[in-house]
Parts: structure tokens; sequence; C-alpha cells
């Protein structure tokens, strides 16, 4: 198993992660350009950065109103830009990509970055993807499942010999370039459910689990079971060997009011954008209580909604999603400023952390 | 209030006139609202796959879009081997989890049979329930001998179906309220 560079200073890692999503701003009714996003995206890795976060991760997604459906040539961008952060993705699509150019691909952000990529893989949530690249929806999961098993051979030496049904065999070819390691940290993207859970635990691989909303301790069933069924097929459960991950939605403010009041029309909008339904009101005001899995709040809230999960999870990396819906670049900065001087500080420290 | 009148069979004409009136009676009484018909005779549906409805293309996006946009819908449907038609269970595969929150549905069957009666009732109403609809608990059930060449002849079916489109209304308008109400209280 490939090494997992969990922080040991930090009890808790944290990251955030952008999907990239390119929606009009709701309180403008003006959406920037591609460019504009792209390059904020980039800026934000930066920004994230000096604010003491581990990690930055970017994600794919081939539908409309995203823009960066070539997440590692982003990636590669912010590989550049930073020094000392993480360089993830949230997440990369296994399913409709050759697990070799995925691995050459994070190998090249791996030597750019001087050993900080990592990948998270995912199977898509949308059927889209498929058809635009040249694969068929009835595949599925055994796309995903093939191929994220050959992206883990490929981990495990520089010469692979390999044989399935969803792309050209190899014969003792050897994959170039090679991180700097010589492995890259990866992780199994898997939604709340534990059926995917299930099988993160099955094939003794870190899970990064989404935890978007709703009451935090739903998850806790999905996150025990992958323990318990990585243990059961005989693998090693310490936290430097299969951490685990949750994503959720985030925004911090100065106040419980301003939060609700930032966010609301930022994620309602871009929900209906790209679900066609809205976030209801009602559910949304239930928010900040430290019990539900939605971050939003002040920095004391968000500092006890995370503290509470970690009693419950007892994880090892929070990731936040704070670009969700058109969220203009300064509302952005203010959301890592507040991470940054309040609540990682606290966090950190509360779990005996230095 | 966007409103959509659906009649939701891909054959026969009773589920059809049955709606027709409806969709009459609100576009005399009614003409405040934005009013939609759908005769599922017209769209040719997809199978429901697990994507997300606004994945799909032509009548399929259409009356899904249509669903979704809606704040009232009437559904009448025909009974098939007593339950609903396997058009309309489609069309509620077709939609996202909670699909019809803040959505008020009247309810007509039409059957062949006064066996039917209950169908309504232990076949659609605990659909959207779950999906979460606020339903008009009295519903209209018609049989063949209210109808006759494409028209309602019965009289206390036509005041059944009357009541049912002011009842529907009525109960969206209080849920609208409460909801507003509700929201005010938040302050964002």
């Amino acid at each position: 198993m490939a090494k997992m560079d969990i922080n040991k200073n930090k009890p808790l890692e944290f990251g955030l992660y952008s999907l990239g999503d390119h929606i009009i701003n709701p309180l403008d009714g003006k959406r920037i350009s591609q460019e504009q996003r792209i390059k904020e995206i980039i800026e934000l890795a930066k920004y994230a950065e000096q604010a003491d976060f581990d990690v930055f991760a970017v994600g794919e997604s081939h539908q409309e109103f995203f823009t960066t459906q070539a997440h590692t040539v982003v990636l590669g961008a912010i590989a550049q830009a930073t020094n000392k952060i993480k360089v993830s993705s949230s997440s990369s699509i296994v399913s409709t990509t050759d697990p070799v150019r995925l691995y050459e691909d994070f190998a090249t952000i791996d030597l750019i970055s001087g050993g900080r990529a990592e990948i998270i893989g995912g199977r898509a949530s949308r059927v889209g993807l498929f058809e635009l690249l040249g694969y068929d929806v009835r595949d599925y999961e055994e796309l995903y499942e093939e191929k994220f098993e050959l992206l883990l051979e490929l981990n495990k030496s520089n010469n692979i010999t390999w044989d399935g049904k969803y792309r050209a065999a190899l014969n003792n070819i050897e994959i170039l370039p090679q991180p700097i390691d010589d492995q890259l940290p990866i992780w199994r993207a898997v939604g709340g459910p534990p059926a995917s859970a299930i099988k993160a635990g099955r094939q003794g691989v870190p899970m990064n689990i989404t935890t978007l909303g709703g009451p935090a301790a739903s998850f806790k069933y999905s996150i025990d079971i992958y323990r318990e069924t990585a243990r059961e097929h005989g693998f090693d459960t310490s936290k430097e060997t299969l951490p685990v991950a949750t994503s959720s939605l985030l925004f911090a403010a100065d106040t419980t009011q301003e939060a609700l009041a930032g966010m609301y029309p930022h994620l309602n909008v871009g929900m209906s954008f790209i679900r066609g339904q809205g976030y209801p009101k009602g559910q949304f005001a239930q928010a900040p209580d430290y019990r539900e899995a939605l971050m939003v709040g002040s920095a004391n809230e968000i500092i006890e909604k995370i503290l509470y999960q970690h009693e419950l999870y007892d994880h090892q990396r929070f990731m936040g999603q704070i670009d969700f819906g058109g969220v203009p670049y300064e509302k952005l900065m203010k959301v890592v400023d507040i991470m940054g001087a309040k609540v990682i500080p606290e966090v950190t420290k509360h779990l005996g952390g230095k | 209030m966007n409103v959509l009148v659906l009649a939701a069979s891909n054959v026969g004409t009773k589920t059809k006139t049955a709606m027709s009136y409806i969709h009459k009676t609100l576009e005399e009484k009614h003409s405040e609202h934005d009013i939609t018909f759908i005769d599922f005779i017209d769209k040719k549906m997809e199978f429901a796959d697990g994507r997300n409805y606004l994945e799909w293309t032509g009548d399929t996006l259409e009356v899904t879009t249509a669903v979704m946009n809606a704040d009232v819908i009437y559904i009448g449907f025909p009974i098939f081997q007593a339950s609903i038609p396997a058009v309309l269970k489609n069309l509620f595969d077709l939609l996202p989890v909670n699909a019809l929150l803040d959505k008020t549905v009247g309810i007509v069957s039409t059957a062949g049979s006064e066996k039917h009666f209950l169908i309504a009732e232990m076949t659609l109403k605990p659909i959207l329930n779950y999906m979460k609809a606020h339903v008009v608990q009295s519903t209209v059930f018609i049989t063949e001998k209210a109808f006759s060449r494409g028209e309602i002849v019965e009289d206390d079916i036509i005041v059944r179906l009357e009541n049912l489109t002011e009842q529907t209304l009525t109960i969206a308008k209080a849920h609208e309220q409460i909801r507003i109400e509700e929201e005010s209280k938040y302050g964002f």
C-alpha cells in the first residue's frame, strides 16, 4: 500500500475541493468567463495554502455548467503555483479514463509538485460522460471496478503485466514517468450509502466519503462498515494505512445568520442548475445545528460540527467545498480566512495536534 | 402558480376526457395560472435508468421538466392490472428523490370496474407521499358509465371533478402561504 502521507502534526487534515462548476452568481445574475473561473480556482489553491490547508483538490464533471473537465491540467497549474499543499482530485473519473493515462498524468503532477500529488478515484454520478468519452453506461459498475483495480496495480510496481475486459492487455510494460516515491496515495471516492463503503473496505483502499447533508450520524454506519469490512479482509485499518476523509459543502462566516444568508442563494441556485431542484429552505435553516453534516455556520459552529464528526467518525481528513453555485472570489477568500484563522487552529488544538 | 394537468395513459380515451374537463375548468375559471396539459398518448417516454432527469432529451425531458416546474399537478390515470399504468410509474422513476416536495397533487382514476375503487389509495398515494407531495385526500373515481363518446355525461362526476379542481388549488395556496410564513422566519 502506498504511503498516505497524512500530516503527522495534525490529527485531522483540512482540504478544499472544487468540482469546477461554472454557474451564474445568483446575487448579480452574471457568470464569469471560463478563463476567469479556472484562474480563480488556481488562485484559491494558493490562498488555501497560505491559510494552512493541507490539501487542494479539483474534480472533473463533463456536463453543462462545469469547467474543469481537464482537471489534471488544472492540477498541473496548481502544482506549479503552490509549494506545500497536497494536490488531489475530487474526483478523477476512473471509469471513463484509461488508468495508465491517469497514472501518467498524476505521476507528472507529482514530479512538478515535488511529491504532493494524489488521486481520489470516483465512478461518476452522471451518464453524459459515458457517451461523450465513448463508453457504454451499462458497463457502469464493471468499468469502474476493473479500471480502479488496474490503477492500484500500476501503483505497485514500475512494470505492469495485466489483462482485462475494458482495455488492451499490458505485457511487462514500464509506466513512465514514475512519481517521486514510486507510489501515489490513491483514495476511493464513495457516496454516502454503505454499499460503496463496503467495496472500498473489501479492496483495502483509503476512503473519501461524501457527507453533503443530513444528520452527520447517518454516515457513521458507512464508515464503521468500511473499517469492519477491511479488517475482515485482512487489511491493516490503522489511520496511517487506511485513513478516512469526508467531503462536505462548507461556508463559514462571522455569525450564523451571515453564514446562512451568505450560502443559501448559491446552494439553492447551484442545485437548481445541476440537479433541477433547489435546496429546501426549511432544511437549510436547520444546518447550523452541530449534528447536521452540512458545514455552514459561524467559526465556533463549524468547529463544534467538525469535533462532533471526529468523535463519530475518527476520520483523518476533512474536505470542504466552498465554491459551489457561483460564489464570488471575495466570498471564498473570507471563508478561507475564517478557516485559517480560527477553525483549523482550534480543531487542531482540541484534537491534540501541534 | 404553475399548474400541470397530466393524462397519464398511453391508450384509450377515458382518462384524457376526464383530464380535459379539469383543464377546461382551469382555463375558464383560473386563467391567472400558467396551465399546461400533457397527454401521454402524444409523448414518447424513455424508461428510467437512474440518470438525473436533466440528462434526458426530447419528450422525456419535456415531461419531467414540466412536473419539476409545477406547483400543482392533477394526475389522471387508468387502472391496469389493479395498479397504476406503467407509463405513470415510469414517470415517477424518472424523477429525483423528493421531486414532489412543495407540490400539491389532485388525483383522478378511471376504471372499467367498480372493483378498482381503492387503487388510487393503495398504489398511487403511497408513492406520492414518499415523494413528499401534498396529496388532496379526496380523489375522483370514474367508471365506464360516466362516459359517452368523449364526454362525461354524469352530473355527479362533473361536480366531483369541479370540486377536485377547486380543492386542489385551495390546498396548494394554503401550503404556499404556510411555506412563505415559515421561510420568512429564517431571515435569509
